[in-house]
């Protein structure tokens, strides 16, 4: 008994030590290396010599103060809060719709999760061709209902195009919010609704006191997860608009594929890729804080 | 994009996410070996962006022969041609590169200064008789680091039956190609289709404009430049050209002429073997037109180089030149000419290469005069050319005047 007492403490940092060392070396090392690299005057050449001379703070400088920095900056807000705004809306309709038994409801739920299971170059690859102004599928669908006299320019205008980006983000969104709020839903007692139904509670009121209270703690995760998970949104913008038209599309994320992966700056890039590891950290502060709080209140 | 996550796993996902760049740029990833250090060179490595099935196999096939007369085996590696240039930092750092290696020619100045390239002087490469654009955009520092078998540039494709009638003859002015792209465009079919996407693909299109016209990618904001931009504005202004065009690939401008929804485009040689394919399309090709009459034509010179990297031993990277030497010699050169309707990058072989196929006589004549994107600006090019297509897209929306595009492209391409 008292051998095994003095052995648990080195046991618990036994069972620990694998995640921890995984999360070192996969996660911490990276993060570091990426804020050296940062720091340094970092090109196409430092690979091969690793030659990477310090000079401080000058990238974030440069990338901060640079014209295209400010717009980015908005373009990425917009894209995430629009982007949420709709995924988060459509999934939970969709997560309330799929609550209720109903035949064939398990198939069509699957179904929904397919833009899931194609890859994310595929799907952007064919609604660029979707919404080609002249000859893509939906501006066709759209005159043939007489709705539009001609085609909605939806990829070649500077304001269009991110609208258009946010919509396939958005359609892109939709399963992942869909599935975790229909597990959050499916964990709410059914008792709660019967006695609800007994106290002769509608359906709205039934929304607003019993599922919205008890799924917040749910929506809190997939409204965080989303928002970390739209920051670094690069493919679908990459293959639909290229950051284009005029730079209309042209995020945080697509700023530092470019500077590091087309121009080869890649000490700017990696500055531009810290700041928005710390706008991930904010989301992530935010979101263990009211964790905590559920946790406690 | 969110992938399936365990609630225990989500404190982690928040730097998960935004370090998947970093991971990237950071380099950790695996290169291939280069093989055996010691002993007698058997085996090389060959790495290219031939992905295409058919490419791959017959790139594969041209470097067995050369390999057999160099008494080695070739392992022939492609990778997609975004990713190449990538996994070749990564490669020059994990000092996996290959024996032998391709590079779209912009790129050459580029790894060359890296260091990871070997000038290909000291192992007598016979580098004479070369086109002069193709052997600067393979030069660095003086010394040559890349030779390229074949070369290629853009021209004006057209579809002779739409031409024919329209009553419009092939236009060699700009004027001439308004009107012509004008009197060409019914409901469903433009007169013209150029690729004007946000990558350097848009630029690559925008440059014989840009060139032909007198302007240069040192200065961008002259009114030559802007010349050249107002005629793509008042192509998309008037309705001859697409709004699309800003969102189009070479490959959609392609596919657009072929489906007969363009009446002209600009577009490469590789594009030949697929129209060729394509019934009932009579295509012709012409030269760019330019502004004015007399006026030379300048295009951008296309074309993949191959190098010899600091691989492991002396041995291998003497046996790789002459595996080199012998993919850019006069039969190989004229062989992959014909196979991909390029441009043979010697003269003389490409003088008697325009006798055995006329239709490619227009090609030949703009690679005389082109010129390579790297030529000026060197490693300095990338922010040069994202400036252009930058600019040529802010016009083409009608958020700024071209001159005003060409004024902020100029301080971003000179800026910090």
């Amino acid at each position: 008994m008292r051998n095994e007492g003095r052995w648990e403490p080195v046991a618990r940092w036994l069972f620990v030590t694998p995640a921890v060392g995984y999360l070192l070396l996969f996660f911490g090392l990276p993060v570091a290396e990426n804020v050296v690299m940062s720091l340094r005057d970092y090109t196409a050449t430092t690979f091969y010599t690793g030659d990477a001379p310090f000079v401080g703070p000058r990238n974030y400088f440069e990338t901060l103060s640079s014209d295209q920095f400010p717009q980015a900056l908005l373009t990425t807000v917009v894209f995430i809060v629009g982007s949420l705004a709709g995924q988060f809306t459509l999934g939970l309709a969709l997560a309330l719709f799929f609550a209720r038994a109903f035949p064939l409801g398990g198939v069509l739920r699957s179904l929904l999760l397919l833009p899931w299971l194609l890859p994310m170059v595929v799907s952007a690859t064919t609604w660029r061709w979707m919404l080609d102004t002249d000859t893509g599928v939906v501006n066709h669908a759209l005159r043939a209902l007489h709705l539009v006299p001609s085609g909605v320019p939806w990829l070649t205008d500077t304001s269009g195009a991110l609208t258009s980006v946010i919509l396939v983000n958005i359609w892109v969104g939709i399963p992942f919010n869909t599935v975790i709020l229909h597990g959050g839903l499916r964990d709410i007692p059914t008792q709660l609704y019967e006695a609800a139904e007994l106290d002769g509670a509608g359906p709205l009121t039934t929304f607003r006191h019993i599922t919205w209270p008890l799924l917040r703690p749910v929506a809190g995760v997939v409204l965080l997860l989303g928002a970390i998970y739209t920051v670094r949104v690069l493919d679908i913008i990459l293959v639909m608009t290229g950051g284009g038209p005029a730079d209309a599309t042209q995020t945080l994320a697509t700023r530092a594929y470019d500077l590091s992966f087309q121009q080869f700056e890649f000490g700017r890039g990696a500055a531009l890729g810290n700041v928005l590891v710390l706008v991930s950290l904010v989301f992530a502060v935010v979101h263990l804080r009211a964790g905590r709080r559920a946790l406690h209140g | 994009m969110p992938p399936a996550v365990r609630p225990q796993a989500r404190r982690i996902t928040a730097l998960l996410g935004s370090v998947a760049l970093v991971l990237a740029a950071a380099g950790c990833g695996g290169g291939a070996g280069s093989g055996s250090v010691s002993g007698r060179v058997t085996s090389l490595t060959a790495l290219d962006y031939y992905t295409d099935a058919s490419e791959h196999a017959q790139w594969s096939e041209r470097l067995t022969a050369c390999g057999r007369t160099a008494g080695v085996r070739i392992e022939h590696r492609s990778v997609p041609g975004a990713s190449l240039v990538p996994r070749v930092l990564r490669q020059a750092s994990s000092r996996t590169l290959p024996d032998l290696l391709m590079l779209d020619n912009p790129d050459v100045q580029q790894i060359a200064r890296t260091g990871a390239l070997t000038p290909l002087d000291r192992y007598g490469v016979d580098t004479g008789g070369f086109t002069k654009s193709i052997l600067a955009a393979g030069t660095y520092h003086g010394k040559v680091y890349g030779l390229a078998p074949t070369v290629s540039t853009i021209a004006l494709f057209y579809n002779k039956d739409m031409l024919a009638e329209a009553g419009v003859g092939v236009p060699r002015t700009w004027d001439e190609l308004k009107a012509a792209a004008a009197r060409l465009t019914r409901p469903g079919r433009y007169g013209m289709a150029v690729d004007a996407n946000a990558t350097f693909e848009g630029t690559w299109q925008f440059l014989p404009f840009l060139w032909s016209n007198g302007g240069d990618e040192r200065k961008l904001d002259t009114p030559q430049a802007a010349q050249a931009l107002r005629l793509w504005v008042d192509l998309v202004g008037s309705g001859s050209m697409s709004k699309s065009v800003l969102n189009w690939t070479q490959a959609d401008v392609h596919d657009q002429f072929v489906a007969g929804r363009t009446a002209m485009m600009l577009n490469g040689p590789w594009r030949i073997s697929a129209m060729e394919r394509t019934r009932n399309l009579h295509w012709g090709v012409a030269p760019i037109p330019v502004r004015a009459p007399g006026q030379t034509l300048v295009t951008p010179l296309g074309g993949e180089v191959w190098t010899v990297p600091r691989s492991s031993s002396e041995a291998r990277r003497q046996k790789a030149a002459r595996v080199l030497a012998c993919l850019t010699d006069s039969t190989h050169m004229l062989a992959t000419a014909k196979q991909y309707f390029t441009v043979p990058s010697r003269t003389a072989v490409a003088s008697r290469y325009t006798e055995q196929v006329p239709t490619m006589r227009a090609f030949v004549r703009s690679v005389e005069r082109a010129r390579a994107r790297t030529a000026e600006l060197g490693v300095r090019w990338p922010r040069a050319a994202t400036g252009i297509y930058t600019a040529v897209q802010a016009a083409l929306t009608g958020e700024r005047t071209p001159e005003e595009a060409l004024r902020r492209a100029q301080q971003s391409t000179t800026g910090p």
